[in-house]
């Protein structure tokens, strides 16, 4: 269950974003669609908990998250939210394996066979020992959507996942994220201004 | 996977800006550690092999040369004085005791000392095994000679003149051995005690004797020989010589206040010299003691730049790995977690700098002694940690906090929205 409620974020007085209301039943995937400078990063970071909103409701699966302490929702996150960002990023000191390591670890949760069951599942279980800067650009987005799902979110948040895609590509990937999401049994939203995508989705919000 | 374990790695990814930090500060942290310990180890050797002597009295010459030839056993002898001279001395009321020491022969670059019995009380050297020397050419030996060479009792050691290896070999007169101490932890340890009476019958024979007996007699059976007939031909040889020489007298005076007037009186009104070992050392520390300060403030500088670069490393990887960071809040570390991770990264550094610092000290004393050993005879032998080292210890924890602290700040306070909104 993912529900906000009057949604209003301010950049110093002069930017202000009112968002329309999500309500999102589990199961369900959601497409957040705008052009650029619209606030859709900004929604995914409220929605993250990486920002706090000015006014407003945000709850997810029965917690007001705009309630919580930045601790709690730094806790709240790396349970529960995983994110996939425009540009794979890693720590570069660790190997994959060991990244995944790491978001088990922050997100209080250890389990070795996860990480080899979604590296295998991702086709990169070869990799698991390679420093992810020496991956190839399919390979990287297939490990950061590992580290999204590492933790069995119950809420993936894809952040402009295709933009900078060819189309062959960016069926593959948005395919690659709905079948983890629904293998995982997490929730998909996605943020993007890539008009191609509206296919795959059954709801959608336009900003 | 823990924060620790990742400040490890951070560590280690970046190998050549880790390894300058530390090697600045293990520099730095090494010289200190290394001063200390020489400087503890020097004091406390010589203040150990001081006591008992209140003033020195031999020929003239340098007054620290004298302390350093008749006290440490390091330097060369000033001169001999005659046993007459010393007599007047000793016959003076502000004397309390006093010791005879007589120089001639070396054993293998190990100083053989003709003395009274009461050098072995002055520095409480206990007879391990064996008993005292009584006839001439007896000798008691050193904790570290007799486990150096593995002397045993009733041994015979061939001398050489002098007080180097390289001297001309007494290959006529053996010493032989009748004692062995214990060790002492003073120059008592590097010395081969005898009687006076051998030195002056050694050298009385030397004199007349010489390289006619090297090439006489090659086989065993006439050595011995040859060995009666000279004990007896010295018998003859002392009488005819009255002039008897000492090299130098140690004296402890009946009243500790005379050490002001009586050294000068000495080298005012006779041939001798008297010099005062507590004095010369503190002159001695003086004079090197200005090197040992500016070297350590030198050090004190090369820590601070440490701090520094270690400062800069941090925080140029901080802006370097900002992404990184918003990237490990996004998986669930809180914003105190993240700066622990960065304060981890200089502390794991800072420790191991110091740690490193008292191996490369260390390694540095046992150079010196080692150094030391072979030129001097003399050894340096303790590792335990300083107290001062304690506070290099803190010193090192407080730079890795204090060059960590901004950097960490900006982790706290980094804004991981707007970092990941900047891609």
């Amino acid at each position: 269950m993912i529900k906000t409620e009057a949604l209003k974020f301010n950049y110093n007085n002069q930017v202000s974003f009112n968002f329309p209301d999500i309500s999102l039943n589990k199961n369900e995937n959601l497409l957040i669609i705008g052009s650029s400078g619209i606030g859709k990063t900004t929604l995914l970071h409220l929605l993250a908990g990486l920002l706090q909103s000015n006014s407003g409701s945000i709850n997810l699966y029965g917690q007001d998250i705009s309630k919580l302490t930045q601790h709690q929702i730094d806790k709240f996150r790396g349970q529960n939210i995983g994110i996939v960002f425009q540009k794979p990023h890693f720590v570069n000191s660790l190997t994959v394996k060991e990244n995944l390591q790491l978001a088990q670890y922050l997100g209080n949760k250890k389990d070795d066979s996860r990480i080899v069951d979604i590296l295998s599942s991702l086709d990169i279980l070869d990799k698991e020992n390679k420093n992810p800067k020496k991956l190839s650009q399919g390979e990287k987005q297939r490990a950061s959507i590992a580290m999204a799902i590492v933790n069995s979110p119950k809420l993936i948040l894809a952040d402009e996942p295709t933009s900078s895609l060819d189309d062959e590509n960016c069926e593959r990937v948005i395919k690659l994220l709905k079948k983890q999401a629904s293998d995982f049994n997490a929730q998909l939203i996605v943020i993007t201004h890539d008009n191609r995508l509206k296919k795959h989705f059954k709801k959608s919000i336009k900003l | 996977m823990n924060i620790f374990k990742l400040s490890i790695k951070n560590i280690i990814s970046k190998p050549l800006s880790s390894l300058l930090s530390l090697a600045l500060l293990v520099f730095g942290i090494g010289i200190i550690s290394l001063l200390l310990q020489l400087n503890s180890l020097i004091k406390t050797q010589m203040d150990n092999n001081l006591k008992g002597i209140d003033m020195v009295v031999g020929a003239k010459g340098s007054p620290l040369q004298l302390i350093l030839s008749a006290v440490y056993h390091i330097d060369s002898p000033t001169g001999n004085i005659s046993v007459e001279d010393a007599k007047k001395i000793k016959n003076n009321r502000m004397v309390g005791s006093s010791i005879d020491l007589l120089y001639g022969d070396n054993y293998k670059g190990y100083r053989i000392v003709g003395t009274d019995d009461e050098f072995l009380d002055l520095y409480d050297a206990k007879i391990k095994d064996g008993r005292k020397w009584e006839d001439p050419f007896e000798v008691v030996v050193g904790s570290k000679i007799h486990s150096k060479f593995g002397l045993k009792l009733d041994d015979e050691l061939m001398s050489s003149h002098g007080l180097r290896e390289t001297g001309e070999a007494h290959e006529d007169q053996l010493f032989k051995v009748v004692g062995l101490l214990e060790p002492s932890n003073s120059v008592i340890d590097q010395l081969i005690v005898t009687s006076p009476k051998s030195i002056w019958d050694l050298h009385a024979e030397h004199d007349h004797s010489g390289e006619e007996h090297d090439d006489e007699h090659d086989d065993e059976h006439d050595h011995e020989h040859d060995d009666e007939h000279d004990h007896e031909h010295d018998d003859e040889h002392d009488h005819e010589h009255d002039d008897e020489e000492i090299t130098a007298m140690l004296i402890k005076f009946q009243n500790p206040m005379n050490i002001i007037q009586f050294p000068r009186q000495i080298n005012e009104e006779t041939n001798l010299q008297a010099a005062v070992p507590s004095y010369e050392i503190s002159r001695l520390f003086k004079l090197f003691g200005f090197g040992i300060e500016t070297l350590t403030y030198l050090a004190y500088l090369i820590i601070i730049v440490s701090a520094f670069s270690l400062f800069i490393n941090l925080f140029n990887s901080m802006r370097d790995r900002k992404y990184e960071m918003a990237l490990i809040r996004t998986l669930g570390s809180s914003r105190r977690q993240l700066s622990f991770m960065i304060i981890f990264e200089s502390l794991i550094l800072t420790t191991v700098g110091f740690l490193l610092g008292l191996l490369v000290s260390r390694l540095g004393v046992v150079f010196v002694s080692s150094l030391m050993e072979e030129s001097l005879n003399y050894n340096l032998n303790s590792f335990g940690i300083l107290n001062e080292e304690l506070w290099l210890l803190i010193l090192s924890i407080f730079i890795g906090l204090i060059s960590s602290i901004i950097p960490a700040l900006q982790v706290y306070n980094l804004n991981i929205s707007e970092v990941l909104g900047d891609e």
